[in-house]
């Protein structure tokens, strides 16, 4: 299985090189509308640092479900889909790969550009840090779950549209966790009861999405 | 329907007579209304990962990525297949089918006949007699590449391959049958 995973990870990547514009897409929609609310509410900034969390997590769910759609869409119009449905290699693994492609693609540069915005809130240090560690936890569960939205709405003419209306309700926990978390340190206390649910819910999708990718992606291609 | 080792079938129907969907059915892409399929004895859907190697499905579409060269997009499809060396498989099976001056060619700059010998090259990923199952093999072919296919259909059966295909023109292969679906067409 981990071949076919290295194997699809490194074609994903490679296209998402190749197609630089599509790829910092997601990125670029992060930071324009985080960046939005600073000069739209004031520099006022312990308004800015309470609210700065809630802001930071909500366009990083919303960044990561732009580019989610995407995720199978190409592969089931020109056939490649077809191909990874008749491999022989496990199709969780498949999965896996994409997943793990996007995240790397998609997700990563979102926690990455994480602290950039904390200092446009005037978020302090540890806050940042924590921001930061919140994201690397939680955009993965937002690409595991957002596989699982991409192949239910595969080929439908509003899918990328139902993947918001499917997907966003399921990442409330991971919101509210990852928002907690910084929260949390904000006022003092600890925030390893929110990173702890919010990594027992990283393993939780880790275990079931890819499975519910897979049979998705056979019903929607039957 | 029966696919024998050896045996060349051309599924012959009018336009939606159902020939892509028994492909598919037959490829495990879809599930039969009804009906039964087995592989080697054995029910298709309980036959399992042996069953899926042994099939080669080759669609309209040609599954290879526009923004990855020609060498590139074929070399996936054979890491998919689980075989060894890919890039060095795909490289060998594009000078086999006369690409090899296209082979680090972005897939978007070629012609569409260029493309379907791309997608055909899995053909010549390795010599296993699995079943080909081939959509319109032939579209968007010129007439020397619709004979090296024939040829290689041929070889294939050879070699105790089974090979089933539909086609829009003649097709001569020797050793084909042919199975005609208009008398099993569903009245509407």
């Amino acid at each position: 299985m981990s071949h076919v995973l290295l194997s699809v990870t490194r074609r994903d990547l490679l296209l998402a090189r190749r197609r630089q514009v599509e790829a910092l897409l997601p990125l670029g929609f992060f930071v324009v509308a985080a960046g939005l609310f600073p000069i739209g509410v004031g520099p006022e900034a312990h308004l800015l640092r309470q609210m700065a969390p809630g802001v930071v997590w909500v366009c990083a769910l919303l960044a990561a479900m732009l580019s989610v759609t995407q995720m199978f869409a190409s592969d089931h119009q020109d056939g490649s889909l077809e191909q990874m449905l008749l491999s022989p290699q496990p199709l969780v693994g498949i999965v896996l790969g994409k997943v793990f492609a996007h995240w790397l693609s998609s997700g990563l540069p979102l926690v990455l550009a994480s602290p950039l915005l904390g200092v446009l809130f005037d978020m302090h240090r540890e806050s940042i840090a924590w921001l930061a560690l919140s994201l690397l936890m939680g955009t993965p569960i937002l690409s595991l779950l957002g596989a699982v939205g991409a192949a239910l709405t595969l080929g439908l003419r509003s899918g990328a549209a139902l993947v918001f209306l499917l997907v966003l309700p399921l990442t409330i926990p991971a919101l509210i966790f990852g928002t907690g978390a910084v929260l949390a340190v904000d006022g003092g206390q600890s925030p390893q009861a929110h990173l702890s649910l919010l990594g027992a819910l990283l393993i939780v999708t880790g275990l079931g999405a890819p499975w519910a990718t897979a049979a998705a992606l056979r019903i929607s291609m039957d | 329907m029966r696919l024998d080792p050896g045996s060349i079938t051309w599924l012959r129907g009018t336009n939606g007579s159902g020939k892509t969907s028994l492909m598919r059915i037959l490829a495990g892409l879809s599930l039969p209304a009804e009906g039964d399929i087995t592989w080697a004895g054995l029910p298709w859907a309980r036959a399992g990962a042996d069953a899926r190697q042994s099939v080669v499905y080759i669609g309209h579409a040609n599954a290879l990525k526009d923004d990855l060269t020609l060498v590139e997009a074929v070399a996936f499809g054979a890491s998919l297949s689980g075989l060894d060396d890919p890039m060095g498989r795909a490289g060998t099976a594009l000078d086999a089918m006369g690409l090899r001056s296209r082979r680090d060619a972005a897939v978007r700059t070629l012609s569409q006949g260029q493309r379907r010998r791309g997608a055909l090259a899995r053909l010549r990923l390795d010599e296993a007699p699995r079943t080909w199952i081939l959509d319109e093999p032939f579209d968007a072919l010129d007439a020397a590449s619709v004979d090296s296919l024939s040829r290689l259909i041929e070889a294939h059966a050879q070699r105790g391959g089974a090979v089933l295909l539909t086609s829009h023109q003649p097709v001569s292969l020797a050793g084909s049958c042919e199975f005609d679906l208009e008398p099993f067409r569903a009245t509407p």
